[in-house]
């Protein structure tokens, strides 16, 4: 009994994580290039209305995921344009952007769907549907222990849900093994010197949003066309933040980016399914101290009191070429 | 180009750029209109008849005014120590704890009089032990503020769903919501002041609480501009290490003035609760704190531009609800769209047009030569 809750917790952790994964990678290619993105959840809201959006009038899960990629893209380089361009101030216009997808995501959404601020509902052939692995149902009645894990957590995932734990190497292994990487990890610590290479900050930094654009697009498409049905209003709810939680708490490198997601991931899925539920030793935990605990968890990391998170050096601040 | 941007005359510094900002944030936020299918004009003049067609209409512009004045004085504040305080919705939800507490305490005992300098007093410092740890992260730890101030946003909304729940529930009642106050927890609305002027105030909750913002409005102008502190606090939002050079002691500064906008946040409070649900309820602040965002920055971090700036929201807001009565597309979240819009014109994109601005005032200055250049004000 037990072990089958135990079992039914990491399912749902396995869920909810994707979103939080492809969002903190997001954050983790823009920050470490030193562009502050607080606007991951509005990227991301606006990625799951435009692939709930664009899969409903399409037919399309391909076509949805792609629109949601090219939207949350377009956002990416407004953020880029105030911020590397225009020298803004980062944090002010992530605040905007998410405050621009909220807004204009239930606006366009009504005005379009006439449903409340929620796309239609996608039929099976218009999100993405889950991929079962072979002999899962047989090992799960043959073989003890390994045999449900691997029915339940590696096999019948969405296809996203491999991207998403894919692209945790796949993004170190751009970070640590490609010239990109180097390039792009010396630009948020020391822009000067990159600039000094003979290299372009500009243009750097504008590819290393431009992928946080494209992560959080498929972000966003997991949230409407794989973990529910369509885009509902606001349905973002805070993952953003979550992610950018996240990042911090793996002090912006990407293995630990997967864990904290885990981690957040399974306290999500913990609160969800322990609301009312005692448990032994403590007693009976509120819920709403659940929801709250990444966000606690992330301000005792951030005040120092287990380990350290330092961001990039010159994260925050907009380059100005010496002349 | 030796310096990025050129100097511009104090009032096209201080009125002319921001307007242009705010033209263009609107100019976008009327194509988002017309994606909805709908007539931006229209919707402007809809607009401008919900919010100041008829005295109720006047009566909860300014009423939702007030909010905005709060959280605008509290994100400026911050905005002069160089410090980003997105924790005003945060903030102000705590700081309505200390109304209730104020009100559920006294209300049947005193008039509101009474009443009403106690739950100042506690909202304030509810709002300020809120913004406080943030405040002391920041300047001891060296935590990002804007971070920490995120996470407490969330972690408030929690605590303050966990409070109206559990705690602050009357026995019985379904809603998650304190019992509603007596006489003596209700502020009295500022009615006969729009009478005055020949309007029918209606119901609008427009209350004393207006007043008080005034006030902190003038506080605050002497606070930062004419006190030692406020000097202090703006060396350090100037330049780290000349306030540092200086001897100004940075934590000190750092925590003060986070508290100082956490309570000017935390006030925002007594408007809703004591003068107009005269009760305390889950999301009572409902975007408040962020709008504050906007305000300040189209208000320049100045008192006498962020009381424009407030009514303008309290325009949008009063205006809005008017608007999808007419326009079912439009609703609400059109002004969530022009907030994103005036913070990312106003905000993050305020030079934009500078350097237009700048050569063309260059222009204007070549062809007269003998008038100097106006000095820039503060």
């Amino acid at each position: 009994m037990v072990w089958q809750t135990i079992l039914d917790l990491l399912e749902s952790t396995v869920r909810v994580s994707p979103p939080l994964i492809f969002a903190a990678l997001a954050g983790l290619f823009s920050e470490r290039s030193g562009i502050f993105d607080i606007g991951l959840e509005g990227k991301m809201l606006a990625g799951a209305f435009a692939a709930g959006a664009a899969a409903s009038v399409s037919h399309s899960a391909l076509i949805g995921l792609l629109v949601a990629i090219v939207v949350s893209l377009l956002l990416a380089l407004v953020h880029a344009f105030a911020s590397i361009t225009q020298r803004g101030n980062q944090i002010v216009s992530g605040v905007a952007i998410n405050f621009i997808a909220a807004g204009a995501t239930v606006i366009l959404g009504q005005a379009w769907f006439d449903q409340g601020g929620r796309t239609p509902q996608l039929a099976a052939g218009e999100r993405f549907t889950t991929v079962d692995l072979p002999y899962a149902q047989w090992a799960s009645n043959h073989i003890p222990v390994l045999g449900p894990i691997y029915e339940h957590l590696i096999s019948g995932q969405f296809w996203l849900t491999y991207l998403a734990f894919a692209m945790v190497p796949f993004t170190w292994w751009v970070l640590y093994r490609t010239r990109f990487g180097l390039r792009l990890r010396a630009v948020g610590e020391n822009p000067a010197a990159v600039d000094t290479a003979g290299i372009s900050v500009t243009w750097l930094r504008y590819r290393a949003v431009m992928c946080d654009g494209i992560l959080c697009g498929i972000a966003g498409a997991y949230l409407s066309m794989a973990m529910a049905a369509g885009f509902t209003k606001g349905m973002t709810a805070g993952r953003g933040y979550i992610a950018l939680a996240a990042l911090i708490f793996a002090k912006w490198r990407p293995v630990p980016v997967l864990f904290a997601c885990l981690l957040f991931g399974f306290l999500d899925a913990f609160g969800i399914r322990m609301q009312g539920v005692p448990l032994p030793i403590i007693g009976q935990v509120p819920g709403q101290f659940v929801q709250a605990l990444p966000y606690i968890l992330t301000v005792v990391l951030l005040a120092g009191f287990i380990g350290r998170a330092i961001p990039p050096r010159a994260g925050g601040k907009p380059y100005v070429k010496e002349r | 180009m030796s310096t990025p941007y050129a100097k511009l005359p104090a009032w096209a510094e201080y009125v002319l750029l921001p307007f242009v900002n705010v033209v263009v944030a609107f100019l976008v936020a009327g194509l988002v209109v017309l994606l909805a299918g709908d007539s931006p004009l229209h919707a402007f003049q809809l607009m401008i008849e919900g919010a100041f067609g008829y005295g109720e209409g006047i009566g909860y512009t300014l009423y939702y005014a007030t909010n905005f004045i709060f959280t605008g004085l509290a994100v400026a504040v911050a905005f002069h120590c160089s410090l980003f305080n997105i924790g005003g919705e945060g903030q102000a939800y705590v700081g309505g704890i200390g109304v209730a507490i104020a009100a559920l305490w006294l209300d049947r005992f005193v008039p509101w009089w009474v009443t009403f300098p106690v739950a100042i007093a506690l909202s304030a410092g509810f709002g300020a032990l809120w913004a406080f740890i943030p405040g002391y992260l920041q300047a001891k730890r060296g935590s990002h503020v804007v971070i920490t101030t995120i996470m407490f946003n969330f972690i408030a909304s929690s605590l303050m769903v966990y409070l109206l729940v559990h705690v602050l529930k009357p026995v019985g009642a379904m809603a998650p919501q304190t019992r509603t106050f007596a006489e003596g927890g209700q502020l009295p609305t500022l009615g006969w002041l729009l009478k005055l002027f020949g309007l029918n105030p209606g119901i609008a909750p427009f209350n004393i609480t207006f007043l008080l913002a005034l006030v902190m409005c003038f506080l605050v102008w002497v606070l930062v501009w004419r006190t030692r502190f406020g000097y202090e606090l703006r060396t350090l939002g100037f330049s780290r290490g000349a306030a540092r050079y200086a001897g100004i002691n940075e934590a000190k500064i750092i925590i003060l003035t986070m508290m100082i906008s956490g309570a000017l946040a935390g006030m925002m409070a007594l408007n809703n609760v004591m003068g107009d649900q005269f009760r305390l309820q889950l999301d009572f602040v409902n975007g408040a704190g962020f709008v504050g965002i906007a305000v300040a920055l189209m208000g320049r971090s100045h008192p006498l531009g962020i009381i424009p700036a407030a009514i303008l929201f309290g325009v949008l807001y009063q205006g809005g609800a008017e608007i999808s009565f007419d326009m079912p597309e439009i609703s609400r979240d059109m002004i969530v769209i022009i907030q994103g819009l005036v913070i990312l014109f106003a905000g993050a994109l305020e030079n934009m047009f500078r350097p237009a601005l700048a050569s063309a005032f260059g222009r204007i200055g070549r062809s007269r030569r003998d008038v100097a250049a106006p000095a820039a004000g503060e």
